[in-house]
């Protein structure tokens, strides 16, 4: 409690299993609200799968030897990952911890804030497996899924999960109020969406929006692994998307931890 | 009773950037009592309990609950103590029988006797048949009695109650104080924040009234009463030759002007009131007993906080 702000950032949290208590309070309210939670998940990739994959998809060459349809199928299930985290540990947990005071409720307990943190993050993160795994039945429905190494993507939307999780709660702890997420929703959620390789690939953009997909956008690299997987086609270079995404989502993990109690440890 | 020191405070300071909010206070809080902490918005009295029940650090001094150290011992403290905050911080997304639920799993309590608990609890406050309600249908009183069942489920040995009543009818005022008095029969230690002087005077053994982060005056409600503004107090109509004529007949009197009313204090004993009325007959003279808002408003002054 007493360290000086540049070390503070990065202090390892200590957690312990009561990091679960504060999963299993999420989860059981997704459970009392979960025929409305399971529903965008599965539509909206049946109308980007109609739309883009058989719309679009009709005026498109085939991309690395795969039509359309097949080439954005894995992206639906990475921009899933993204969407489902992010907006869970942006809104979802600003308006616990603002509006219904929901930790400061908790850390009353034997639980502490850190531990608080985390489980709001490994939450995030199994939204991004629960929703993601639901694009993933609907491109299977379609026929999408060609190898069976597509059986890893819930390992992958649990670690991207964590990540986007960890980024957005950065978000979290320094927005004054709801409005501000605004701000990362459209300079970093909108623009990875778009440009991470999803429906195109990067090679098609300037070098230096590639160099700045690769080094900066998690989505990239989540995409990068995610087709590999569906289609079956491992490269070497996935190597680098893999460890860019387990190097990574440590890093704001903590630091994440360490805002949020910068904003609400006094 | 009065032997077990249970909370101990030592040059307990907290300050927020150039804010100090409590300001180098000492106090002891024994095993079994009731203890108030009083004062106007903002001298201190939430910073206070919140570093008791271990959710602000410290910025100096020592605070031991049960003789362990607020800063090191925060999961064993949190585990012994139950609290009942001023805002509500239900969860709105469950029903009355699920936020106890869920708040048992926080301490480890086992579901079989998370259950237990939490139907024995909503018979405690009467939520019984309000057991499968959604919380936003509650009442402010139900949910303020539910914070209160909330606030037991670890079965705590100290209860911390930060202004138990605010905003509610007398009817579940008074329930919410047969509660705590309960609670107490039973052996359990109640800390208290509270803005009313009459919901101090019921319930507290002693109290400490703060001020600007510090403590001015602390005791048993009685003597404080005793002590600083005696045992009855005079109300009279305003009147110009009132404010001459009091002192010439009432040698010790304290006057103090409330709008169009004249206070008169005195330090001798039930009686002299009485006894001036028959000689000098003051307009609308109303004789009352002296009480804890008399003593609060004399110490911290009339003016508005905020």
């Amino acid at each position: 409690m007493k360290q000086s702000d540049a070390t503070s950032s990065f202090q390892l949290p200590k957690l312990s299993y009561r990091v679960w208590k504060v999963w299993m309070r999420d989860r059981d309210v997704f459970m009392k609200t979960y025929k409305t939670n399971f529903l965008p998940p599965l539509l909206e990739p049946i109308l980007y799968l109609l739309a883009l994959g058989f719309g679009l998809g009709g005026f498109v060459q085939t991309i690395d030897g795969e039509p359309y349809i097949q080439f954005i199928a894995p992206a639906l299930v990475s921009i899933a990952i993204m969407f489902s985290s992010f907006y869970e540990c942006t809104y979802g947990s600003f308006v616990r911890m603002y509006y219904q005071k929901t930790f400061d409720a908790i850390i009353a307990t034997p639980v502490s804030l850190e531990e608080v943190i985390a489980g709001e993050l490994l939450w995030g993160a199994t939204k991004s497996l629960v929703n993601s795994s639901i694009v993933l039945g609907v491109i299977a429905a379609f026929g999408l899924i060609p190898s069976p190494l597509f059986l890893l993507v819930p390992l992958v939307s649990f670690i991207a999960g964590l990540l986007f999780s960890s980024v957005a709660m950065c978000f979290t702890a320094i927005s004054p109020n709801m409005d501000s997420f605004n701000y990362p929703s459209f300079l970093f959620i909108t623009p990875m969406f778009l440009i991470s390789g999803t429906f195109f690939p990067i090679t098609a953009l300037p070098q230096t929006i590639q160099v700045i997909s690769k080094i900066f956008f998690p989505l990239t690299h989540t995409v990068a692994v995610n087709r590999a997987l569906v289609l079956g086609k491992l490269e070497l270079n996935l190597l680098f998307n893999l460890v860019w995404l387990l190097a990574v989502t440590p890093v704001f993990f903590v630091l994440s931890i360490n805002l949020m109690k910068k904003r609400l440890i006094k | 009773m009065e032997s077990e020191v249970l909370i101990e405070a030592e040059n307990l300071t907290k300050k927020f950037g150039d804010l100090v909010a409590v300001n180098n206070i000492n106090f002891d809080i024994f095993k079994g009592e009731c203890f108030g902490f009083l004062g106007p918005n903002g001298a201190g009295k939430t910073t206070t309990i919140k570093m008791i029940h271990c959710v602000l650090p410290l910025t100096s001094g020592k605070l031991t609950v049960a003789g362990m150290d607020v800063t090191e011992k925060g999961r064993e403290i949190k585990e012994m103590i139950g609290v009942a905050p001023q805002e509500d911080n239900l969860d709105p997304d469950f029903t009355v029988f699920h936020n106890l639920m869920v708040y048992a799993r926080y301490f480890d309590i086992p579901k079989a006797e998370a259950e237990r608990r939490t139907e024995e609890l909503l018979r405690f406050v009467r939520l019984e048949e309000k057991r499968d309600v959604i919380i936003e249908h509650l009442s402010a009183g139900m949910k303020r009695r539910l914070i209160l069942a909330r606030a037991l489920i670890n079965e705590p040995q100290i209860l911390i109650l930060d202004e138990p009543t605010t905003g509610l009818d007398p009817q579940a005022r008074h329930l919410i104080w047969d509660k705590i008095r309960g609670l107490r029969k039973q052996g359990v230690t109640v800390v208290l924040t509270t803005h009313y002087m009459d919901e101090a005077a019921q319930l507290c053994d002693r109290l400490i009234i703060m001020d600007y982060g510090k403590i001015i005056e602390e005791g048993k409600p009685s003597t404080l009463i005793k002590k600083h503004v005696g045992e009855e107090v005079l109300e009279v109509a305003y009147d110009e030759e009132v404010t001459q004529l009091l002192p010439k007949t009432l040698q010790d009197a304290r006057v103090e002007v409330v709008s169009d009313r004249i206070h008169v204090f005195t330090t001798k004993p039930k009686g002299v009131f009485a006894k001036m009325l028959k000689e000098v007959p003051f307009k609308e003279a109303m004789i009352r007993d002296a009480n804890l808002e008399d003593v609060f408003l004399k110490l911290t002054g009339r003016r508005l906080r905020e």
